[in-house]
């Protein structure tokens, strides 16, 4: 009814009805938006919080302080008479031991080896399919590679204990079948088509013009492709390792299969290890519930929240510092 | 028709749960699943109309089950600790009544090349410890001991600790495997392997004698097991709140019977009968 009243010129509805209900509408859209965003946030909070709250007796129950401390967890020990202190993880004994070192090495040991192999190669596949691979191929090589996200963990942790195992310990003579190589092998297999897709993406997102004004300027493709597009990508693939490191750390059930899980302090790869996420999925199935073992896992959970937390706070300074760097350098 | 589909759904929602608990759930000792398994299969066979269902998990997870009320029998390859006892009085009034079920040997496994064939509980210890950490140690070859144990929800773990280790702990370099099977298959894919776990497993590997208290080596065949002269044995329970009744004392009956002890001998445990 208005719109007939309307001047020909306002054919885009104008008059202040239809654009007081088209504002409302969008208030309406973007209180939706943001609450789904908050949504999202409550629930690590909450999660965090919960764990948290599962943790806290550790601190505070005087019954558990008899079990186990801080100290306890973090210094080496004497637990046999004459026998040099040492780091040990034996929660169902006569005398409970929860020394998290041997768990942090196990951790650290093949979250090391899986980055060790899945960075380079993520990074490789990557520069390769976005600068030199035709672009049939690359239409093969993208969603291959993506597939392998797809298999279910389980299924590579099989494949590493009854088959990656056996090879490796052929080929390198490893004492023990599981071990820290092994299990790090298959979590790079998991890791590689993380930070592929997303350097990927990084590498493609590199504006045409910075090719064609390298190519000009007389640079070979192998000049361009690592001088000029995979450093204006850095902030990109920076971000492409963290996530992989992220998941790297937080796998559960490949290294619960293949690495052993000894809870030892040594830093040789062949060794068998127990990492942080395998000892909850592992002993979380019969602790007593609220006992010190099950304070203990659930700190072990914030720990690893804490881990990934400073990580990434970490990354998203160096890569404001990256981006800063060259756009001040560009302008 | 409408009424008819209505009268349908309404008995449907009846008769749902009805037909739910008429399953008697057995849960716990993954030592004992094969052995539950079987029995469960025969009896339904017998038994048309029967449902039994039998997951494992482990002795702690299946008394931890009776306890919360999940389960209506508990495989457990220990026996119930008391305060699992008082946590059942507490919340259901009533004792947990036990019964034996077999007897297992708790094996030890080593690779078929390897040559050790006999060990005494104290060099089980010294080796399952730490402390012995060549078999030339123990009379083998000059190589290093690669220790294979169970994770600590296991109630086979718990027994080897108790009876072997005398409640020490288990070397830090001892790799925990998820089940009896698993060790069985790092004890024949790795040749310096040592293993321990249920006698009915040993598939592929060589199972070492254990030296007894008359001070000669046995293995952990039946009779040995029965006359006690194999040193590492041991009953197998199955646990429910207050006396079994109704279906699962049927089913309880049907494993005590002699064709349940059969079945016993036939998946590699030992008749308690």
């Amino acid at each position: 009814m208005t719109a007939t009243a309307a001047p020909p010129t306002g054919r885009a509805a104008s008059t202040p009805s239809v654009i007081r209900r088209r504002q409302l509408r969008e208030q309406a859209i973007e209180i939706g938006i943001t609450t789904v965003a908050l949504t999202g946030i409550a629930a690590v909070v909450l999660i965090f919080v919960f764990v948290g709250r599962e943790a806290l007796p550790l601190f505070t129950s005087p019954e558990i302080a008899k079990e186990t401390d801080l100290g306890r967890m973090f210094l080496a020990q004497v637990w046999r008479e004459g026998r040099p202190a040492s780091y040990v993880w034996q929660p169902v004994s006569g005398v409970p031991k929860y020394s998290m070192i041997p768990l942090f090495v196990g951790t650290l040991k093949v979250t090391l080896v899986a980055m060790a192999v899945a960075v380079p190669l993520g990074i490789a596949a990557a520069v390769f399919t976005s600068e030199f691979a035709p672009r049939r191929l690359k239409e093969v090589v993208k969603p291959v590679i993506e597939l392998l996200a797809g298999i279910p963990s389980v299924v590579l942790g099989f494949f590493a204990l009854m088959v990656l195992a056996t090879w490796l310990q052929t080929a390198f003579g490893f004492t023990s079948r599981l071990n820290a190589v092994t299990a790090g092998l298959a979590l790079a297999l998991t890791i590689i088509p993380v930070i592929f897709t997303v350097s990927e993406d990084a590498l493609t997102a590199v504006p045409r013009s910075y090719r064609e004004a390298s190519l000009a300027l007389g640079a070979t493709r192998w000049e361009t492709a690592f001088r000029v597009v995979l450093p204006a990508a850095a902030p990109g693939v920076l971000a492409a390792v963290v996530l992989g490191f992220g998941r790297a750390i937080g796998e559960t059930m490949i290294v619960l299969m293949a690495s052993g899980n000894a809870a030892q302090t040594t830093w040789s790869f062949g060794d068998s290890i127990r990492t942080l996420p395998a000892t909850i999925a592992a002993e979380m199935g019969e602790v007593v519930f609220g006992g010190a073992h099950y304070t203990v896992l659930f700190f072990i959970g914030i720990e690893l929240f804490l881990f990934t937390f400073i990580l990434n706070s970490m990354a998203s300074v160096i890569v404001a510092r990256l981006v800063r760097r060259m756009s001040g350098s560009a302008g | 028709m409408m009424k008819r589909i209505a009268l349908a759904l309404a008995a449907a929602v009846i008769l749902a749960p009805a037909l739910a608990q008429a399953a008697v759930t057995v849960k716990g000792s993954d030592t004992m699943v094969i052995l539950s398994q079987r029995w469960a299969e025969n009896y339904m066979k017998k038994n048309p109309g029967q449902k039994i269902q039998v997951t494992g998990g482990g002795s702690g997870t299946g008394i931890a089950a009776l306890v919360n009320g999940t389960t209506d029998l508990a495989n457990s390859s220990r026996k119930i600790k008391d305060d699992e006892k008082a946590k059942v009085r507490d919340r259901f009034n009533v004792l947990p009544a036990e019964t034996a079920v077999a007897k297992d040997g708790v094996a030890l496994y080593v690779n078929e090349a390897n040559g050790v064939s006999q060990l005494t509980i104290a060099q089980l210890r010294d080796i399952f410890m730490g402390d012995v950490t060549n078999w030339k140690q123990v009379g083998g070859a000059d190589a290093p001991i690669v220790i294979y144990s169970r994770e600590n929800s296991s109630g086979t773990y718990v027994f080897f600790k108790e009876e072997v280790l005398k409640g020490g702990d288990f070397a830090a370099s001892a790799q925990t495997l998820p089940g009896t099977a698993a060790v069985v298959n790092a004890a024949s894919k790795e040749k310096n392997a040592i293993g321990y776990g249920g006698a009915a497993y040993a598939k592929g590997v060589k199972e070492l004698k254990v030296v007894g208290a008359d001070g000669q080596g046995w293995l952990p065949t039946a009779e040995n097991v029965k006359s006690g002269k194999y040193p590492l044995s041991r009953p197998l329970f199955v646990y429910s709140r207050g006396a079994v009744a109704g279906d699962a004392k049927a089913f309880l009956d049907y494993c005590l019977s002699a064709e349940g002890q059969a079945v016993v001998t036939e998946v590699g445990y030992f008749p308690i009968k």
